[in-house]
């Protein structure tokens, strides 16, 4: 689960991370109320809007901004508050439909009065799968896109590794202010901010924190000017606090439908939507599909129990995309039945009176004899396979035909 | 011979009156394993499913000698379960448990360093011998005694693979389902070691998927040491980048964890790769006969 940089920089602050200070506003009203009260506290006209969507490279479209007065502040959040943003990360990149923004974070200046005496740094805390231990990732290069900086100067990018049983050691805080190049109180303050981060890591259950740019003000404070935080779904049920900041309207509502029956679902482009058991397997099903011409609709784990019930829900979500032109149903029954799926695919379809698209139903596994006679007298619109091969050669045929 | 498990290691089941548990532990009894009881906190003493049921593992290993364990515990629990396991001497542990979270596998697995344990897993279908020991979810009678030893990240995917085995003619020494974490206790690497080591093994299937270098860690194993032939899929050519594909470890960070990416590093290596995971069976068996 990804969090908004607003919610982020709350979790970080609550660990005692020092973050460039703000506000959220949904309107305009509040957005001014912000500005006031954030220049106020300052004592500079200067603030920053910033759009909250879950997409880095907010900027390049016109996401971040610098307000320099009241009338300036105004023309700013007008225009991003509600636009739709286009970033390289937004689904379409650059050219794609953009996200809209529903929030923006009203932020202070940071780096202010002594823009020239700032630094940028980036880090980042994030589990090694290779190594089996959690990583902060930290380099003087902040403000840039990090798998650049490492391709192109890699001996700029510093790794610390973190004892798993120990936890991050006072030595290492202060090897990386030292390789960061600091001094005096920016010193102090870095190894201050590295083990509160690291709290704030091991606390929220985070695969990923990355501060970029963590800042070295004029007056060496050391600042999260950003973040990108995301959660471990599989641990949000002992963090039911910030499982509740999860922000639905970021994601894909079929995928979001699809969640709430239990159905794993992921939307692609192509034209050939699918309804498998076993993630793996699943995943092989789409590379089957593009090896028989066509292209993966969809990412579709229905679990071990596709029963009539299931199968159904899993058709409307598929459905619901206008580009699907076949569906593949691709189950290996092992524990579950054959017979019992094929049962359920031919009430399924039932139900739903006319599905609009060729099925093709392949199952394997107990049973699957009699599954394939089922289906074949059923007399719907269902080609049916029991071996893999046979059922990509039907998807060739299918697309052909269509 | 074979690896990990056989007729006679003494396997006891983690989490056995629950539900998941008594469904798989009463398949596994059913399949000819050598189920010597199961562990369920406050129900020692008691009777489940004709064995008996202790309260910790260490009773399990003293009272009847118990070596191998298969997990079935809640995912909030699993972690202390695999480490209970370790610390009563049991050698295997197979977890079966989806869901763990990731930092509970980052203590766990720094937990097993000290310790001679082997884990499989978590989030796996298991561990099989057929005709031996089925330690796990996988459908036993799909499988049929043979020297085709096989790898996987995934349970269903390994299914076909087996199905196709079989089918071709081919049977299984044993195969090892891994798991689709993003931290499992033993790697692809390091299963591709047992089988290569196994006397009765005389071909590998290695099945990966996209997300991390563990595929390549043993493709240049394989390059270095094979001594068999192994032919080798990657599921998620058409994944898209940075989206979780069901297993929390399938996931593309960058462009080494890509199924392309691996699949060259496999084929530099020797590997039979097929692009095709309906042509697994058939081209082990061509390589085989080579």
């Amino acid at each position: 689960m990804n969090l908004h940089e607003y919610q982020g920089k709350a979790l970080l602050k609550s660990y005692g991370v020092a973050i460039q200070e703000g506000m959220v506003a949904e309107t305009m009203e509040e957005a001014v109320d912000a500005y006031k009260k954030i220049t106020e506290a300052t004592g500079s006209d200067f603030a920053v809007v910033k759009a909250q969507i879950h997409a880095g490279g907010r900027g390049k479209g016109g996401g971040v901004k610098l307000a320099k007065n009241l009338e300036d502040f105004k023309e700013h959040a007008g225009n991003i508050l509600g636009m739709m943003l286009k970033t390289p990360q937004t689904p379409g990149g650059m050219n794609g439909p953009g996200k809209l923004v529903s929030k923006i974070l009203i932020a202070e200046d940071a780096y202010a009065p002594d823009f020239d005496a700032c630094e940028e740094i980036y880090v980042s805390v994030l589990m090694d799968r290779g190594r089996k231990c959690n990583v902060i990732i930290y380099s003087t290069e902040g403000g840039m896109d990090i798998e650049e900086v490492a391709e192109k100067t890699p001996h700029l990018v510093h790794k610390e590794y973190i004892d798993p049983t120990l936890g991050l050691q006072a030595f290492q805080t202060r090897k990386i202010a030292f390789n960061l190049g600091l001094e005096g109180q920016a010193f102090k303050e870095m190894t201050k901010f590295v083990a509160n981060l690291y709290k704030a890591f091991l606390g929220s259950d985070a695969s990923l924190f990355e501060i970029n740019p963590c800042l070295k003000t004029g007056d060496d404070r050391i600042l999260a000017v950003d973040c990108k935080v995301t959660l471990d779904n599989n641990a949000l049920y002992r963090h039911k606090d910030l499982a509740e900041l999860r922000d639905i309207s970021e994601e894909d509502p079929t995928e979001v439908e699809a969640k709430k029956f239990d159905l794993n679902y992921v939307n692609l482009d192509g034209n050939v939507g699918c309804m498998v058991n076993g993630a793996g397997l699943a995943m092989a099903t789409m590379d089957i599909i593009k090896l028989s011409g066509g292209e993966p609709a969809n990412f579709l784990d229905v679990g071990g129990t596709a029963d009539a019930a299931r199968v159904e829900q899993a058709f409307h979500i598929i459905l619901k995309d206008p580009k699907v032109k076949a569906i593949l149903i691709n189950i290996f029954g092992g524990i579950v039945r054959c017979d019992r799926v094929a049962q359920g695919v031919i009430d399924a379809y039932k139900n739903m009176g006319n599905i609009p698209v060729p099925i093709i139903v392949r199952l394997q596994g107990t049973n699957a004899d009699i599954a394939k006679k089922m289906i074949d007298e059923s007399g719907l619109n269902v080609h049916s396979a029991v071996i893999l091969q046979e059922a990509a050669d039907l998807v060739t045929k299918v697309l052909e035909e269509a | 011979m074979s690896v990990l498990v056989n007729k006679d290691s003494k396997i006891i089941v983690q989490g056995f009156t629950g539900k998941e548990g008594t469904f798989h532990a009463s398949q596994m009894i059913e399949y000819g394993t050598n189920v010597v009881g199961g562990v369920t906190p406050k129900k020692g003493g008691t009777t489940h499913l004709d064995r008996p049921v202790f309260n910790t593992v260490d009773e399990a290993v003293r009272e009847v000698g118990a070596d191998t364990s298969v997990i079935f515990v809640p995912p909030a629990f699993a972690g202390d379960a695999i480490m209970e396991a370790a610390e009563a001497g049991i050698k295997v542990i197979i977890c079966i448990t989806e869901g763990i979270p990731v930092q509970d596998m980052v203590k766990v697995k720094a937990y097993l360093e000290k310790r001679d344990v082997r884990l499989v897993g978590p989030n796996c279908p298991g561990v099989i011998t057929p005709d031996e020991a089925k330690c796990g979810i996988m459908p036993g009678f799909i499988h049929k005694k043979g020297k085709i030893g096989i790898v996987s990240r995934s349970g269903t995917l390994t299914y076909e693979a087996v199905d196709q085995v079989t089918k071709a003619g081919m049977g299984q020494s044993t195969c090892i389902g891994i798991g689709g974490d993003p931290i499992v206790g033993t790697t692809t690497k390091e299963a591709v070691e047992l089988l290569m080591n196994d006397s009765e093994t005389e071909g590998i299937i290695m099945i990966g998927e996209i997300g991390g270098s563990m595929e390549a860690d043993a493709a240049y194993y394989i390059k270095e040491h094979g001594t068999k032939p192994v032919v080798g899929f990657i599921a998620g050519q058409t994944a898209p980048k940075g989206r979780t594909m069901g297993h929390a470890g399938a996931i593309i960070g960058g462009k080494e964890d890509t199924a392309e990416a691996k699949m060259k590093i496999m084929e530099e290596c020797g590997i039979h790769v097929v692009k095709s995971p309906a042509h697994i069976g058939e081209t082990m068996r061509k390589a085989l006969h080579k």
